[in-house]
């Protein structure tokens, strides 16, 4: 069997062109949207836990870094939730709008992936379609595929012009 | 949140932790961007993270950390900041 060509990739003009169906960009546009809902409606739901990570160990200090920094964290995140919804149907991207995706991918993976508890070798002996969690399952796989498309895109941006710093 | 009395010369670090869900190719680009480090420098980092359990990343005065923390958490990094 052939390779699927890769969801999301680089084109010679620096733009990036977007090689999904209207049944995966609807699921994203469905994803995206569940998430800014149950942000706004159940911020404390356990699934959302890795999207705060803790940056001091000392209680009182994280609750001063939480009250300065939150805020701002969760601004973002819902830009750029919002970001990924109002260009799903593109046929093209520009690479701010794909720096959304990416942040917006990940959030996603990482409320699906605390949802599934999964571990490193998730896959390892393959996808288990009778599997009680298998739609949630493909979903986060999904998520995966398309995301590491936009991380190789946006690589190829980078290109070998970075900063050197050792 | 200045104010600590001891110590002020020991430079604040920042430490990224491993964990099942971030892409490795994902958080080698989060550090390529946010640091400007090399794809080299990033790579190894990366690798740091998956093997050891974490690494240190960057490090600098307080200010510094918690924007770095910030800015890595922005992108869903487990990261956490502690003097040195």
């Amino acid at each position: 069997m052939r390779e699927p060509p890769a969801p999301i990739e680089r084109t010679d003009a620096g733009d990036f062109v977007v090689r999904l169906s209207p049944e995966e960009r609807d699921l994203l546009r469905r994803l995206a949207a569940e998430l800014e809902e149950l942000l706004a409606e159940e911020p404390a739901d356990p699934s959302l836990r890795r999207l705060r990570p803790r940056a001091y160990e000392d209680e009182e200090v994280e609750r001063e870094f939480r009250a300065l920094m939150g805020a701002e964290l969760e601004a973002g995140r819902l830009e750029n939730l919002r970001g990924l919804g109002a260009t799903v149907g593109e046929k093209r991207l520009d690479a701010e709008e794909l720096d959304r995706w990416l942040a917006a991918l990940n959030d996603l993976r990482l409320v699906l992936g605390t949802r599934l508890d999964v571990t490193e070798d998730l896959f390892a002996d393959g996808f288990d379609s009778a599997a009680p969690n298998a739609y949630e399952l493909a979903v986060y796989a999904f998520l995966t595929w398309v995301q590491e498309a936009a991380v190789q895109a946006a690589a190829g941006n980078l290109g070998a012009g970075s900063v050197e710093d050792d | 949140m200045e104010g600590e009395h001891e110590e002020h010369d020991r430079p604040w670090i920042v430490v990224v932790w491993n964990d099942p869900i971030n892409l490795m190719s994902y958080v080698t680009l989060v550090f390529q961007k946010l640091f400007g480090y090399s794809l080299a420098k990033a790579t190894e980092l990366m690798l740091q993270v998956h093997h050891d359990g974490k690494a240190v990343v960057s490090s600098g005065t307080r200010e510094k950390a918690e924007h770095d923390v910030a800015r890595l958490h922005a992108h869903g990094l487990w990261a956490t900041l502690r003097q040195d």
